[in-house]
């Protein structure tokens, strides 16, 4: 392979390249630095003059000497059944000691986009255990669905309590988790790792590991290569893979950072223009393929920077996936776990996910009349801030107790607690019971016959 | 869309510089807007940017691997796409390709390098002609019927064809490429005809419209409504239910023919369109909805500059079917995503950015765009419009960016999404003291001949609770609403019935999905008339708890959800007389 020695400018993670044979774009490349060390890149721009490379690792250690060698393909991962169980770098090289990936296929990682017509539609229940979730804002297989947290909030506990807990109730097919870390702490890391292996969780699962003191720019490909893994294990090997992206942020940082460094036109905030294009490259790696037994859901985590739900991160994420969980500082401080806000959170593939033969059929009902008592409560407590209880009416006033009640009996529950959905719309029930039932304007008069546990117990006596 | 065709006149270029979608080409004669063929394996580009002697081109597939040297074939044509019988139902990416047939040539994932043409060339559809030799046609004469579905498919002369006297024509079974009709003058014409989308389609004339789109949404047809031929725009935050509330009037919209385009969306809601439009119903014929139903699915991952065409592709095939004298409604989710290609394609330019790095010639393509809708008398004569209706996706949910700002300077109609009704589960969450309808005037006689002549007091009576309500509600805010004098906690109760009574819609309820009309009006009418009753009631002094407290109003509720309404409805109306008497002669 042809080595070329005429780097003629090195810009932050860019290495500039003249003089070269035609050079495919999106090409991968090995530098090779005078030490000997290779650094890998991919090429961003092409012509006839100058090649722009992006370099995955620090650019520290290549100068005008360094050796650019231009592969002739474009980034492929060489994936594999003994994947499952393995610790990965950033990079996708194995960092736990144990030998390196047996490759059954190598595959692109930049992954083409399913066709629509291709698409299953996804509808498979799943349960996490977590009522916030099941109850008000359901998860179905295929979805993206990511958790919309703030600095210092346990949204780590919650993923992890996802991933321990989600099934799909009376499934017996073979799952995996596939976790990516872009940008994490070493003690975040080793949260996530020794939660897996206590659980035996890391037999079925795939990590990949970009620390906070790793290369920024390999934060770019990391997500990628996860996904690609992901696709081989669900797309090849039918399984049902879940992947958690973790943390989106610092992705987002990683891509603001070279179009930087490009001297690009910067959108709102200092980030790129096709940040959107370029995130749905990452989240629409979702989903069911008709014919194929395997399924990707993924759940990515991202910290809203300053908690502001309209900062581009969340903002563009928020349009791309099929909901969001948005963890909340108020209710954390609350002492109230997991400390998830449903007014702001949604889940658009719900309806697809619940109702008779999936979960139960008063499901939807539940679910929107206590978001509507919740939000009427919620408001109440603006009021009473002003005018104090007492101004309220006695209907507002259980409205506002409802709200707290349903803080503390529906929201809160322990880390390790796994509630049946039948559980949680049954606790759900008891709470709407505390209204008065010509309140409950939301559900059928059938349903209330059947569920409502004071017409109930009066039918009984 | 097809792209083999380079018979024209076809020029070499080689390829310079290769940047993402965005490549340049040199040695290439070319135009503004040519279509290209970049590479080895021939992918669809378009010439978007000529510059001494070098030619920018916009690629709609994926250029990884791609090489400076590689050869550029221009074809000498715009971009075109393929109008004809087997458009209907059918389900296509930006330009037009296939995505049944995509599937069965690459797979479950799109790989490039694939063309398809837009319209099956192997099946025969039956030709019916309906002028005879001798006849004299125009451009945009119809010259023969297809039954493409329950739908007709009027076989039409091509816009820029010279008219003359039918030499012959055929009658039969023919694909959309065989010649049906030839002219005295030469012309030879196959039942499928080109159109380059960037080009609005032309008509005879442009009138106003007088006819609302009836979209069986009680906020919709009942507050704001679309006429025929008029364009709204739907702005919201994300979850707010934009999409929904564009596959509702998908859905239930009485266009004759719909064009549904997901801009730049997700790929999963995508497929619940595909999956759920062919279960369900169209509540006029009772055929599949999918039959009436024009899909273009350029998800959010696919290539940006596909997702910029997508929108043209649209509107040129509503276009087309309004040519022959239909009602055609485009609904386009979302044109942020629409607007942001615009961006991305710009800033790789390198061009000088306006507002927030959009080009500065946002506003121009938006009000172009949204001008191709209308009520029109098409060449032929026939009455047909485009009503296109646009969901914007502002960052943040701040109306007061770009998209949403220059949208607003040319729609018709707003329909203001608001993340506070979603989030307490009031659907549509559309907010009905921002939002607004400024055909209303050009309406009003439609609803009083069609509907009632009283629907346009009672709409505007309901307008005026809401607004007062909200008035209220400030007041309450700060004092509590025990403070308020007895007629205006009243107001507070009826203006809580036209929003949980009229307003919320249930779009999962197999009933409450559509309402007609005649339903909306008795709704409204019964919601009038307890009102009446109550403040009657009140200056007779009865007071405002014992009013609230009327039971009968609270069946009003379920109204919504029953099929046969009518009883029900005549026996609330009843009951509420009765309770209110009782009252009267107790106070």
């Amino acid at each position: 392979m042809k080595e070329y020695k005429t780097i003629t400018k090195i810009a932050g993670p860019l290495v500039f390249v003249e003089k070269t044979e035609p050079i495919g774009y999106s090409e991968l490349v090995n530098i090779v630095c005078h030490d000997g060390t290779v650094k890998r890149g991919q090429v961003l721009d092409t012509s006839d003059e100058v090649v722009v490379v992006q370099v995955f690792e620090t650019t520290a250690g290549i100068g005008k000497d360094s050796g650019i060698r231009f592969t002739g393909e474009t980034i492929k991962m060489p994936v594999g059944r003994d994947m499952l169980g393995r610790i990965l770098s950033g990079g996708g090289k194995p960092i736990d000691g144990g030998p390196d990936i047996v490759p059954e296929k190598r595959l692109d990682i930049t992954g083409a986009a399913i066709n629509p017509y291709a698409r299953a539609s996804p509808h498979d229940f799943i349960q996490t255990g977590i009522s916030t979730i099941d109850g008000m804002n359901t998860l179905v297989r295929g979805q993206k669905l990511p958790i919309f947290s703030g600095a210092g909030l346990p949204h780590n506990n919650v993923a992890l309590q996802i991933a321990r807990q989600a099934k799909v109730p009376g499934s017996k097919e073979p799952f995996a988790v596939v976790f990516a870390a872009m940008g994490i702490t070493k003690e975040e890391a080793n949260y996530f790792m020794q939660d897996f292996e206590k659980t035996g969780a890391l037999e079925r699962a795939v990590v990949f590991l970009n620390l906070a003191d790793d290369p920024a720019v390999e934060r770019i490909i990391t997500p990628r290569l996860a996904l690609t893994t992901a696709e081989y294990l669900a797309f090849e090997l039918g399984m049902h893979v879940l992947v958690i992206l973790t943390d989106m942020t610092n992705y987002c940082e990683a891509l603001r950072q070279i179009g930087a460094a490009r001297e690009e036109v910067p959108g709102r905030r200092g980030y790129p223009g096709y940040m959107y294009t370029d995130l749905a490259s990452i989240y629409e790696r979702a989903g069911i393929i008709k014919g194929k037994n395997g399924s990707v859901t993924q759940i990515p985590i991202l910290t809203m920077p300053g908690d502001d739900i309209t900062h581009p991160i969340p903002d563009l994420t928020g349009y791309i996936t099929e909901g969001q969980i948005v963890v909340s500082r108020d209710l954390h401080r609350k002492g109230i776990y997991p400390p998830i806000n449903v007014l702001p959170s949604l889940s658009r593939l719900m309806n697809l996910g619940i109702g008779k033969g999936q979960t139960r059929e008063d499901h939807k009902k539940v679910s929107d009349q206590i978001y509507a008592a919740y939000a009427e409560g919620n408001d109440l407590r603006g009021l009473v801030a002003i005018v104090g209880k007492e101004a309220l009416s006695d209907r507002d006033k259980l409205f506002l107790e409802f709200a707290d009640l349903y803080e503390q009996k529906f929201v809160k529950q322990g880390s390790d607690e796994d509630r049946t959905i039948a559980n949680t719309l049954d606790i759900g029930w008891d709470l709407l019971a505390t209204l008065p039932i010509e309140q409950l304007v939301r559900i059928d008069r059938e349903l209330i016959q059947k569920f409502h546990p004071k017409v109930r117990e009066g039918a009984k006596a | 869309m097809e792209v083999k065709d380079n018979s024209k006149q076809a020029s070499g270029g080689k390829l310079k510089r290769i940047a993402g979608p965005v490549v340049t080409a040199v040695n290439l004669d070319a135009h503004m807007y040519d279509l290209v063929q970049v590479g080895n394996e021939g992918l669809m580009g378009e010439v978007i940017k000529i510059q001494r002697d070098e030619v920018i081109i916009q690629v709609y597939e994926d250029t990884s691997g791609i090489r400076p040297g590689e050869p550029v074939i221009n074809t000498g044509l715009p971009l075109s796409i393929e109008l004809g019988p087997g458009l209907l139902t059918s389900i296509y990416d930006g330009i037009q390709r296939p995505l049944e047939v995509l599937v069965q040539k690459m797979g479950d994932f799109i790989e490039r390098g694939v063309s398809a043409p837009g319209l099956p060339r192997d099946k025969k559809w039956e030709f019916k002609p309906i002028v005879k030799e001798g006849d004299t046609v125009k451009p945009g004469s119809i010259i023969g019927e297809v039954q493409e579905t329950n739908i007709v498919h009027k076989v039409m002369v091509p816009p820029k064809v010279n008219g003359g006297k039918v030499k012959s024509i055929k009658s039969g079974l023919f694909t959309v490429e065989e010649i049906v009709c030839t002219l005295d003058n030469g012309v030879e014409l196959p039942m499928m005809q080109k159109w380059p989308v960037r080009v609005p389609r032309p008509v005879t004339e442009k009138m106003n419209p007088t006819i609302p789109l009836i979209t069986g949404q009680r906020i919709l047809d009942g507050l704001f409504p679309i006429a025929k031929g008029g364009t709204a725009a739907i702005p919201g935050p994300f979850g707010s239910g934009k999409t929904v509330t564009q596959q509702q009037l998908a859905k239930w919209s009485d266009a004759e023919i719909v064009v549904y385009i997901g801009c730049g969306e997700r790929g999963n809601e995508m497929t619940e369109v595909l999956t759920e439009f062919p279960e369900l119903e169209d509540p006029k014929t009772g055929k599949p909805l999918m039959e009436r139903t024009v899909l273009i699915a350029n998800t959010s991952n696919m290539p940006v500059a596909a997702r910029e065409a997508s929108v043209y592709t649209g509107i040129t095939i509503a276009e087309y079917f309004r040519d022959m004298g239909y009602d055609v409604s485009l609904m386009a989710d979302s044109t942020s995503r629409w607007a942001e290609a615009m961006r991305e394609i710009s800033s790789r330019l390198e061009e000088m950015p306006g507002e927030e790095g959009y080009p500065a010639y946002l506003a121009a393509r938006l009000s172009e765009f949204y001008e191709r809708a209308g009520l029109v008398h098409t060449l032929n004569g026939a009455r047909g419009s485009v009503s296109v209706i646009g969901a914007v996706s502002p960052p943040g949910g701040d109306f007061s960016e770009p998209v949403t700002q220059n949208t607003l300077r040319i729609v018709k109609v707003f329909w203001a999404l608001d993340a506070k009704l979603s989030q307490r589960r009031h659907f549509p969450a559309i907010n009905w003291l921002n939002s607004y309808s400024l055909y209303l005037e050009q309406l009003h006689d439609w609803y009083d001949k069609e509907v009632s002549p009283e629907w346009n007091k009672l709409r505007s009576w309901a307008m005026e609770v809401l607004q007062k309500e909200a008035e209220l509600q400030e007041i309450v805010q700060l004092v509590g609403s025990d403070a308020l004098p007895d007629a205006e906690q009243l107001t507070i109760e009826i203006a809580r019935m036209i929003r949980e009574i009229f307003l919320q819609q249930n779009a999962y309820d197999k009933v409450d999905t559509f309402c007609d009309m005649t339903k909306q009006y008795a709704m409204m009418k019964a919601i009038r008339h307890f009102a009446d009753l109550a403040y009657a009631a009140q200056l007779a002094g009865v007071s405002p708890l014992q009013i609230i407290s009327v039971k009968s109003k609270n069946e009003l509720q379920q109204i919504k959800f029953i099929e046969e309404y009518i009883p029900a409805l005549q026996k609330i109306e009843a009951d509420m007389e009765n309770e209110f008497n009782a009252l009267r002669s107790a106070s």
